[in-house]
């Protein structure tokens, strides 16, 4: 079997759980948990395009989520705008702006770039929180609209699960072939050597604009998904935490790995759920779990999974030759 | 096919290379040599863009290429392999070689990402093209090896398949022999030749005297970023103020 046809028969496999889930689930509890999961999917995704792939780190990634969360809500509640057309204002904007910060902070590599696009989620955080007449400040902005098309509202559980999965698994395929174009392995070069990948003709200045202005924009889909399907957004959504949480999804699962963001934004969806007991104390779990997975998996998990899988494979064969 | 002419580069307040031109023929295979810290690597890197030359102008066949940024390069047919050995460590030895062949495909994020059928078949293209270069240089064996897996030998190696992607007019190697055996260095010898033979023109920068006698066609010394000597290899290691550089004139 090819490794393209392996890779489509995981997908369609991965495709076929998800549409079926529901089915098996009794209450609205665990879809509505399950929605958050496939928002914080594609939030991953989109992360991991920019840190997984193309090695270039962004600690305020939030901040489109938000943005884009904001622009839909403003849109669809103030100005009467239909939420799809929201979504695409959104994401358009986010591209622009994206694109007008990503031009010259992308020069910076290291820990000079973590400073700049953590400078930049604290001034979009700010803003949310500060503009009070525009975005309802601390106190948040309710009343935001629910998508719809045609007659069909999406305003319960069950029809908010099949939105957003639908669009995040869109997200993930053309993710996936972007990955393996390319654009994926230029991005991949740029991350192990950009000295070298330049030489090869890689435009990395432009590649790494891109890319970031490509995760803006998924992000800011998924903000507008995320305002749409809760009626309510509220500053603290998407701070600096929020941020870090996503970068936690993406190390956790993988980096460079699209299953592996899927991976570790359910955990850290889900894990919540138990830390509750811990308030506030939450964000030392994660941090922890950052230090033990760079130190002992920096592969993430899902090629944690895939050594033990190798490894196992790897049992059962020496032990069938030496019983031949 | 490259013309160097009145090179300079300072450093703060090191000359690093001062008044350098030199001249490589098409087709040749071109040594520079030189103590430690003659400039070399200085060299290789202006002319590939990577430092701008304080003053001086370097042309690539009529071209002027001396302010071009690096990634314009490649698409010229100019590409160089580095000192250090600058693999793509994490992706195949496959992906490694189609790297090489970014100049040569044009489809964009959104062709890619909706794997468009013109994606489709220029992505077939860079995997036959890439398996081509590796049979070249011997390396089929190890396509779906992971590059940072290969031995130091094969990684060099591996380094002129990804250049060689390219279709460059010009390969600039930097000290490629630089940690191989003997063994390894006879096959580099030979793989240089099978590079030459195939119309490409070399310039090695390299310290193995051996390697650089055997192969080359010309050799230029460098000392102290300045241009001491240059000619066929013969002459170069019966000229007196080379054999001075090289063992002190004491």
């Amino acid at each position: 079997m090819t490794k393209e046809k392996r890779e489509i028969i995981i997908f369609l496999i991965f495709t076929l759980a998800v549409l079926i889930t529901p089915f098996f689930l009794q209450g609205s509890y665990f879809l509505n948990v399950l929605v958050f999961i496939g928002i914080n999917t594609m939030l991953a995704v989109a992360l991991n395009l920019l840190l997984g792939y193309a090695g270039q780190i962004s600690l305020g990634h939030a901040a489109f989520f938000g943005s884009g969360a904001y622009i839909s809500a403003i849109l669809t509640a103030r100005f009467g705008l239909d939420p799809w057309l929201a979504l695409g204002v959104a994401a358009a904007a986010n591209g622009v702006l994206a694109f007008v910060i990503g031009f010259p902070i992308l020069k910076l590599k290291g820990h000079y770039l973590a400073m700049a696009t953590l400078g930049f989620g604290i001034i979009m955080f700010i803003i949310f929180n500060e503009t009070v007449s525009i975005t309802g400040g601390p106190s948040g902005f309710s009343g935001i609209p629910n998508i719809k098309i045609s007659s069909l509202v999406f305003d319960n559980d069950w029809n908010n699960y099949y939105l957003i999965w639908i669009i995040t698994l869109l997200v993930m395929l053309l993710s996936i072939n972007l990955s393996q174009s390319r654009i994926g392995r230029a991005l991949r070069a740029i991350a192990d050597s950009e000295v070298a990948a330049r030489v090869m003709g890689v435009n990395a200045r432009r590649l790494k604009v891109q890319i970031f202005t490509v995760s803006a924009v998924i992000s800011a889909i998924a903000g507008s998904l995320y305002a749409h399907t809760m009626t309510f957004i509220s500053p603290t959504s998407f701070g600096f935490n929020f941020s870090i949480e996503l970068l936690t999804m993406v190390i956790i699962g993988g980096l460079g790995s699209i299953y592996g963001s899927f991976l570790g934004a359910a955990i850290l969806t889900i894990l919540p759920e138990f830390l509750r007991v811990l308030h506030d104390f939450d964000i030392i779990v994660y941090g922890l779990m950052l230090i033990i997975m760079t130190m002992y998996m920096p592969g993430g998990l899902i090629s944690g999974l895939q050594q033990i899988a190798e490894f196992a494979g790897g049992k059962i064969k020496s032990r069938r030759a030496n019983h031949a | 096919m490259l013309r160097l002419e009145g090179i300079t580069k300072i450093f703060g307040g090191l000359t690093a290379l001062e008044d350098v031109s030199l001249e490589v023929k098409k087709g040749s295979i071109t040594g520079v040599i030189g103590p430690n810290g003659a400039g070399k690597t200085t060299l290789f890197n202006i002319v590939t863009g990577l430092y701008t030359q304080t003053s001086g102008k370097v042309y690539l066949g009529d071209k002027n290429i001396s302010l071009l940024p690096t990634e314009l390069l490649a698409a010229l047919g100019l590409v160089r392999t580095f000192q250090n050995v600058e693999l793509f460590g994490k992706m195949t030895v496959l992906e490694n070689v189609m790297v090489g062949l970014h100049t040569k495909s044009r489809s964009g994020i959104i062709s890619c990402a909706f794997k468009l059928p013109r994606q489709i078949k220029e992505e077939k293209q860079i995997k036959e093209k890439a398996l081509h270069w590796l049979e070249f240089t011997g390396l089929a064996a190890e396509a779906q090896n992971t590059a940072h897996n290969l031995p130091f030998g094969k990684g060099r190696i591996l380094e002129i398949a990804r250049a060689l992607a390219v279709e460059p007019q010009l390969i600039l190697m930097d000290e490629p022999a630089a940690g191989l055996n003997s063994q390894e260095t006879a096959q580099l010898a030979l793989l240089i030749r099978k590079i030459r033979e195939s119309g490409v023109t070399i310039v090695l920068v390299e310290h193995d005297m051996d390697l650089v006698m055997d192969v080359c066609d010309s050799v230029i010394v460098l000392n102290l970023g300045k241009k001491l000597a240059c000619g066929t290899p013969r002459e170069i290691q019966e000229n007196k103020a080379v054999i001075a550089a090289y063992l002190g004139d004491g």
